[in-house]
């Protein structure tokens, strides 16, 4: 029997395209427009053609900034992940204990981003924070305000804490997933707890930690709120990020252009990961057969 | 509109853009396809090739921007290289 084709439904779809025209396209579109002109206010614009591009790509600052962005996501995705793995394997596996575990280790993520920053910004206070409070009495220097380590250490231990959890539920879905026979048969054969963790474990959860890992490098990579809560960009420019860079330029200083045309190369990126994400994703479930 | 600063250029950008979207829907609705595996091992359709020219083409004009830096309209014959490229064998 012919299938009938009918493609009405997608009629159905034309009130998210208007809502995502208004919300992204023309917005983009904007951007488009301010990457190639120069303004001074009141609507009044200048070509300038590809300048911003160039002047943003010789940029020190957008430079050093990418590099700074760089170098958080792979620390966050070093330690995120294997500790992420190292909590699944140690939560347990059934009873009432487990689903304590699972309500613990979601807390962190239902708490805004920006409550996650002022948390962490009271709790470093040398004067009234505990953590700030405990480490300066005993003779350590930690002031994330003004020292460059204390706050890379505060804005990471901070991430750490926010998304561990994500990873750590992951993993625990795809061990969960791993039938007790695989176990038995390990057992059968002598197999020590690492061959049992490399073999049968770390296979069986290499989708999900593809996912865990994909999801934390986006979003460590478009991070804002929290290290602009707690410290702000500083001292001087050490845990500014690109999109704290990025509204320093365009809201801060009202260079339009360069921040467009930022804004433009920085989307791109995006995209590609994103891109990346979804092929990999889409791919990983064809072979799986989900 | 005024808002929206636009320039004839931008314009013209965002023209070819969106009348590739039409041809391409057009073409999807005129031919039907089955998707096929490239070069990347992962499956494509017209669009998804298309997706990855744009992509490219965006990425090859900022690398010829800030490498090479004079002639922009060079690296136009450098995506077009390209594009035909992914057509062929993504």
């Amino acid at each position: 029997m012919d299938k009938t084709v009918n493609q009405k439904a997608w009629f159905l779809v034309l009130p998210v395209l208007v809502l995502v025209a208004f919300s992204a396209v023309i917005p983009l579109m904007t951007v488009v427009n301010y990457s190639v002109q120069d303004t001074f206010g009141d609507n009044v614009f200048f070509w300038a053609g590809l300048d911003w591009f160039r002047e943003m790509l010789e940029s020190e600052r957008m430079w050093s900034a990418l590099g700074r962005q760089a170098v958080f996501s792979f620390i966050i995705l070093m330690i995120e992940v294997p500790l992420g793995v190292i909590v699944a394997l140690q939560m347990p596996k059934k009873g009432f204990w487990a689903s304590f575990a699972l309500v613990v280790m979601a807390l962190p993520l239902l708490i805004p981003w920006n409550v996650v920053g002022t948390i962490w910004q009271i709790f470093g206070r040398v004067d009234i924070g505990l953590l700030g409070y405990v480490l300066h009495s005993l003779g350590i220097d930690y002031n994330y305000t003004q020292g460059f380590f204390a706050a890379w250490i505060t804005v990471i231990v901070m991430d750490v804490w926010h998304w561990t959890s994500l990873v750590a539920l992951l993993a625990y879905a795809g061990l969960q997933s791993i039938p007790d026979a695989y176990y038995q048969a390990a057992k059968i054969d002598q197999a020590s707890r690492w061959a049992v963790f490399r073999y049968i474990e770390l296979p069986k959860m290499q989708g999900v930690l593809m996912i865990a890992i994909l999801l934390r490098f986006m979003d460590s990579f478009m991070i804002y709120t929290e290290p602009f809560v707690v410290t702000g960009g500083g001292p001087g420019n050490s845990t500014t990020f690109l999109s704290i860079d990025l509204v320093k330029m365009a809201l801060g200083q009202f260079d339009l252009g360069p921040a467009a045309a930022f804004s433009l190369m920085y989307f791109l990126v995006i995209l590609l990961i994103s891109w990346v994400f979804y092929t990999v994703m889409t791919n990983l479930d064809k072979r799986d057969g989900v | 509109m005024e808002w929206m600063a636009w320039t004839w250029p931008t314009a013209l950008f965002f023209i070819v853009i969106a009348s590739l979207l039409v041809v391409f829907t057009v073409l999807g609705i005129r031919y039907p396809e089955t998707p096929r595996t490239g070069i990347l091992r992962i499956e494509t359709t017209r669009g998804d090739r298309l997706f990855i020219t744009l992509l490219g083409s965006a990425f090859i004009n900022i690398a010829w921007l800030g490498l090479v830096g004079t002639n922009q309209a060079f690296a136009l014959i450098v995506c077009l290289i390209y594009a035909l490229a992914v057509f062929r064998w993504v």
